[in-house]
Order: structure tokens, then C-alpha cells, then sequence
């Protein structure tokens, strides 16, 4: 990791135990990402750093480059100049699969979950585990059974205690229940970083808070979390830190201890501007 | 928060339910069963309409008319699964049967190399439709009304258009033709046992392998199979393939079925197939349905054909009894996935 300079990090207000964290070195790092979609600039030279057990909370307004940074750091997108390294080694994303492949799993906001298939299925959906010996070496067959029990656990470890059943179809889910599934999904295959796009934008209050509780139970396990999401009160609820795009470019990043949600708000949309805005 | 979730779900769980709820419930538990059912009433009403229908001659002769549509049902299935159709069963049934007979015959070639052959050209057939679906990206409805004329086309300038006897042909494209007798005046065909068997190799490939898993996925939604990692194009391309390896075993077991190789055979197929399927309970939307179900839909609509021309009813009451069929059974079908969990 020695040769990436890490970004200055604005988190000595922050309490001793939350401070820890931050004393590794980054598990997800990007350097002047640049895109261009002809001539629309889609990313104007943005850095990223990303730690092990914190959310870091993408915010920004429509057409800020929020969803382009993530697709870039999730294979979507290939910059066209910038570096991305992960856990200590630069990466070179070309689909998505690669991104998935090297630990970063995402969560998209139309879910990727298959309604038809039950959840141990979803869980496993293109991760199947065979049985062992001639009947999944030769035949190929699916071990069904010990998916399900392994679905049980992922879903239990995130606190979820109103899915028992693995041989459920997601269709018969509720909004939350089937995030549950997706994020369960996203964390049950040893990822090293989780992308959380919108993970609560169709979801009501009860539910939400299922999610959000399920967002901290990530992150206390450890994992890195990024939060891309449009709801501040849920962003300034979970988030460690809050990275603010703008116009393409990263307008600073703040913490919730360090600003209030109407600072955030003001400088996201612009009406302020950090004094010193990370470069 | 969790035990007064868990009591609402338990309150949930006991709640009252109609028997008319309970029923839709379970057929929706359980899509074969309503096929399985409608199956059994169509059974009992023909057998007490003519009681020769159900006699072991009857049964012989019911399960001999109906392996031909199930072999094709097998493809349209996997198809239909993945929120596709096949119009081209039949031409491609037909090319596949035409080349073997017109290599054997007129070529001189030897059995098991014409049948090969003709299988083979029936997997290219199928491949292409599925190069047209996944690499052209034309919706399958055109792409298999269009390779409908062309393979058609084909078969018929290949073979002359002229029908090849059962006597010019080697043993072995007329061996699924040959029967035998298990018991008490049963008589099966080799070709039905070899519909058997597909129907048991790819419905365990469909609720037993990855692969038929990754079917159901790409059928139901496939941005978000393609999102969690699933490659549906490689899948699509997959499934048209083995539907035509499938057709190509049809048109072996067609030309024992028929005595002869006959490029104007099963002219409904592409329709009867889709019938099949539809009164199986699997979803035109693609993503939900099971193989066992087709086999069911297909004795369904044997047995009405069957059924009625015993009771020396005009063909014609057939043909409107098989439109009926399908539509209550797509009507039932719309009321069964409307259950609440």
C-alpha cells in the first residue's frame, strides 16, 4: 500500500473506539477517477478512501456522479484515466463479475433478487453448491439441503428475525425482507467491501429501520460498508463518515459529528463550501 | 421489537382461511397439481363415457399418440421457461426427420450415421435460433416464425417433398417404432420409453443442477439474474440448443410413430406443444412451471382427441374442446398466482 498516499482523514473529533478503525490502511482506495460520457464530464478526478467496519455514505444531487462513482468502483463503469486498488493491490475492473470475483459485492436498487426462487436459491443464484461425491461431480446435482442451512445462518447473523423459512419464494417477501435477502446475499460470500445502493428508498418506516439496523450489524461484523442514499436522516443515523459529490467532483467529506444534516444539505447543493476541501 | 414481530407473525400464520383459499394455496404450492387433477377428471369422464378408453388398449394407444407432442413439449418448455416461444419445433422436427430418411434411403447411408447427422442438424437448428435470440437480440417469436419458412423450406426441397416409406429405411430409424408388451395387453413403444427417459434426464437437470436453476432465474428476470452473476446469454443460447436436441430425438421416434418419413407430419405441432405446456401450468412470462406438468398438459389433450373419437363425436368438437381447455386453464392459472403467502 506504500505506494498510494492516503487522503487526510477528518476524524480526530471522533471518539477513541470509533478512531481505531481508521489506524489501517484502506481496504478500498480509488485515485482521480475520471469518465466521460462524450462530453458530459461523468467524473472529474475523484478520490476515495474506504476502511474496514465503517459505512461510508455516498451523497450528492441527481447527476452529481454518485451512481457513476459506484459503477466505476463496482465494474459497471471503466474509468477512462484513475486508479482503483483494493485491499493493497490496484484492480482493473471490466464487468461487474470482476468486482464481485475480487470481494466487492452490490446490492442494486432494483434488487437483484429472483422473485420465482426461494430465498436459499437467491442466496446462492449463480454460487450453487454441488453435493458431495459422484452425485454433484458427476450428475451435477445441488445441494439443496445444506444451502438452506447455510441461507438460515447468513440471514440470522443479520439480526433478520422475521424470514424462518429458506424454502420461501421471495415473491410471497415483504419490501424489507427481500433487501434482507439481497444484502444477506452480498455478505455471505466473504466480500471485502458492500455497495448498498438506495437500500431503503422503497421501503416504509418499520422496515427501513430493519435495514438500517441490519446496515450497523454489517458494519460491526467488520465489513465495509458504502451507503448510497438520497434519505439524510438515514445517511447522519448510520454513516461513519459522508463523502458529498458534486458536479463530478468530491465536495468533501464530512462525518455527522462534525456537521449537522443542514451543513450537508448546503454543501451538497453548493450554497457552502468546505474550507478545506479534500484534494 | 422481535417478539412483538414474531407474535404478529404467529397471529398471521393462524389466521382463518376460506377452503377455496386453502385450495388456491396449495395449487400454488404445488403447479402440477392442478394439471395432475384435470387430468384425472378428463380420465375418469372418458372412461365412463366409453369404458374401452381406459382398458390397457386404450391406455396403449393414448400414451402412444401423446409421446410425440411431450418429446416436443420437452423443448417448448425449456423455451417457454425462459419467457421465450418456439414456433420452429415442427420445421425443425421435420428437417431433422427428412434428413435421416432422404441420407438412409436415397443416399445409401448407413443407420446410425443418418440418424446422427439428422440429430445434429436439428442442435444447429436450435443453436441458431439461439444465436439469433442472444447475439442478434430479435425477440424469439420472430426469430422462430422466421427459421419456421426457412427450415421448413429446407426440408421440403431437401426431400423432394415426397414421403419416404417405412420399408426403404434401415431398422434403426424405425426401431422407436417397435413395441413390446409388459403386461395384460399393454403395449409400449421404444420411442415412448426414450420420452421417459428425456422427460427424467431434464427434469432432474431443471430442479436438480445449477443450470437449471440459472433457467428459472434468466426467465423470470434477467437483469437482475444478470446482476447476481448469472450468465443469461450463455443460458438462453444453452436452452434453444438442447430444445433442438430434443426435436432431433422427436423426429427419430416421429418416423417409428408414422411409418414413415413425411414432410407434411405433424403440421400442428408448434400449437399442440404450446398447448401442452400452457395446460401444464407453466407461465408464458417465463420463470415459473415444471417439465412434469407439459407431460400432464400433453395426456390432457391426447385424451380429449382420443377421448371424443371413441365416442364417435365429430374431430371438429375436438378442436373447440382443446380451445376451451386452454383457456380455462390459463384463466385458473392467472387465479392461482394471485395467492397471498
Amino acid at each position: 500500500m506504500s505506494t498510494i498516499e492516503r487522503l487526510p482523514l477528518a476524524v480526530d473529533h471522533l471518539p477513541e473506539e470509533k478512531r481505531a478503525k481508521y489506524e489501517a490502511d484502506p481496504i478500498l482506495s480509488a485515485r482521480d477517477l475520471v469518465i466521460t460520457f462524450g462530453r458530459v464530464i461523468g467524473l472529474d478526478g475523484v478520490n476515495v478512501d474506504l476502511y474496514k467496519g465503517e459505512v461510508l455514505a455516498v451523497i450528492g444531487d441527481n447527476g452529481a456522479g454518485k451512481s457513476t462513482l459506484i459503477k466505476c468502483l463496482t465494474g459497471a463503469y471503466t474509468p477512462d484515466s484513475g486508479d482503483i486498488w483494493l485491499d493493497g493491490s490496484k484492480v482493473d475492473f471490466r464487468r461487474p463479475q470482476d468486482a464481485r470475483e475480487a470481494g466487492i459485492e452490490t446490492v442494486y436498487q432494483q434488487l437483484a433478487v429472483i422473485p420465482a426462487l426461494d430465498i436459499a436459491s437467491n442466496l446462492y443464484l449463480a454460487r450453487e453448491e454441488r453435493r458431495k461425491g459422484p452425485l454433484g461431480s458427476v450428475l451435477r446435482m445441488l445441494d439443496k439441503k445444506g444451502m438452506k442451512q447455510r441461507a438460515g445462518d447468513s440471514v440470522q447473523k443479520l439480526g433478520i428475525q422475521t424470514i424462518q423459512n429458506m424454502g420461501q419464494a421471495v415473491e410471497t417477501l415483504s419490501g424489507g425482507q427481500r433487501q434482507a435477502v439481497a444484502v444477506a446475499r452480498a455478505a455471505a460470500f466473504g466480500s471485502k467491501v458492500v455497495v448498498l445502493d438506495e437500500p431503503t428508498a422503497a421501503l416504509g418506516v418499520k422496515e427501513s429501520g430493519m435495514v438500517l439496523e441490519m446496515v450497523k450489524q454489517l458494519r460491526d461484523s467488520g465489513q465495509a460498508v458504502i451507503l448510497i442514499s438520497h434519505n439524510m436522516p438515514h445517511v447522519w443515523e448510520v454513516a461513519d463518515r459522508i463523502h458529498i459529490q458534486r458536479l463530478g467532483g468530491c465536495a468533501g467529506v464530512i462525518s455527522p459529528q462534525s456537521h449537522d444534516m443542514g451543513e450537508g444539505v448546503a454543501i451538497m447543493t453548493g450554497a457552502k463550501t468546505l474550507e478545506q476541501p479534500p484534494s | 421489537m422481535s417478539s412483538s414481530t414474531s407474535a404478529a407473525a404467529a397471529e398471521f400464520a393462524r389466521r382463518r382461511q376460506s377452503p377455496v383459499q386453502r385450495l388456491q394455496g396449495l395449487l400454488h404450492s404445488y403447479p402440477w397439481l392442478s394439471p395432475l387433477i384435470l387430468f384425472a377428471v378428463t380420465f375418469a369422464f372418458f372412461s365412463i363415457l366409453n369404458p374401452r378408453f381406459a382398458e390397457p388398449g386404450g391406455i396403449s394407444i393414448l400414451i402412444q399418440q401423446t409421446a410425440i407432442v411431450a418429446a416436443l413439449g420437452i423443448g417448448q418448455t425449456l423455451i417457454i421457461l425462459t419467457a421465450g416461444i418456439d414456433l420452429s419445433v415442427g420445421a425443425i422436427t421435420i428437417l431433422a426427420m427428412m434428413i435421416m430418411a432422404t441420407l438412409a434411403s436415397d443416399g445409401g447411408m448407413n443407420g446410425l450415421l443418418a440418424l446422427l447427422i439428422g440429430i445434429a442438424m436439428a442442435v444447429a437448428a436450435g443453436f441458431l435460433n439461439g444465436i439469433l435470440v442472444t447475439r442478434v437480440n430479435l425477440p424469439p417469436f420472430i426469430v422462430t416464425l422466421g427459421t419456421l419458412s426457412i427450415f421448413t423450406a429446407i426440408a421440403l426441397l431437401y426431400s423432394g417433398g415426397s414421403s419416404i416409406q417405412q420399408d426403404r429405411l434401415p431398422r434403426l430409424l424405425n426401431f422407436l417404432g417397435e413395441g413390446f408388451g409388459p403386461r395384460g395387453g399393454l403395449r409400449l413403444t421404444w420411442g415412448v420409453v426414450l420420452v421417459v427417459l428425456l422427460y427424467a434426464i431434464v427434469g432432474f437437470a431443471l430442479s436438480q443442477t445449477a443450470w437449471g436453476q440459472h433457467v428459472y432465474a434468466v426467465g423470470d428476470d434477467p437483469e437482475s439474474a444478470r446482476l447476481s452473476g448469472v450468465a443469461s446469454k450463455r443460458v438462453l443460447l444453452s436452452v434453444y440448443t438442447v430444445a433442438g436436441l430434443i426435436y432431433g430425438f422427436a423426429a427419430w421416434a416421429l418416423i417409428g410413430r408414422a411409418g414413415a418419413a413425411t414432410p407434411n407430419a405433424i403440421t400442428d405441432a408448434n400449437l399442440a406443444s404450446i398447448t401442452a405446456v400452457v395446460i401444464g401450468g407453466t407461465s408464458l412470462f417465463g420463470g415459473r412451471g415444471r417439465l412434469i406438468g407439459t407431460l400432464l398438459g400433453a395426456l390432457i389433450v391426447q385424451s380429449f382427441s382420443f377421448g371424443l373419437s371413441l365416442a364417435g363425436v365429430n374431430q371438429q368438437w375436438r378442436l373447440l374442446a382443446t380451445g376451451v381447455l386452454v383457456l380455462v386453464a390459463v384463466t385458473v392459472d392467472q387465479w392461482i398466482r394471485k395467492v397471498k403467502a
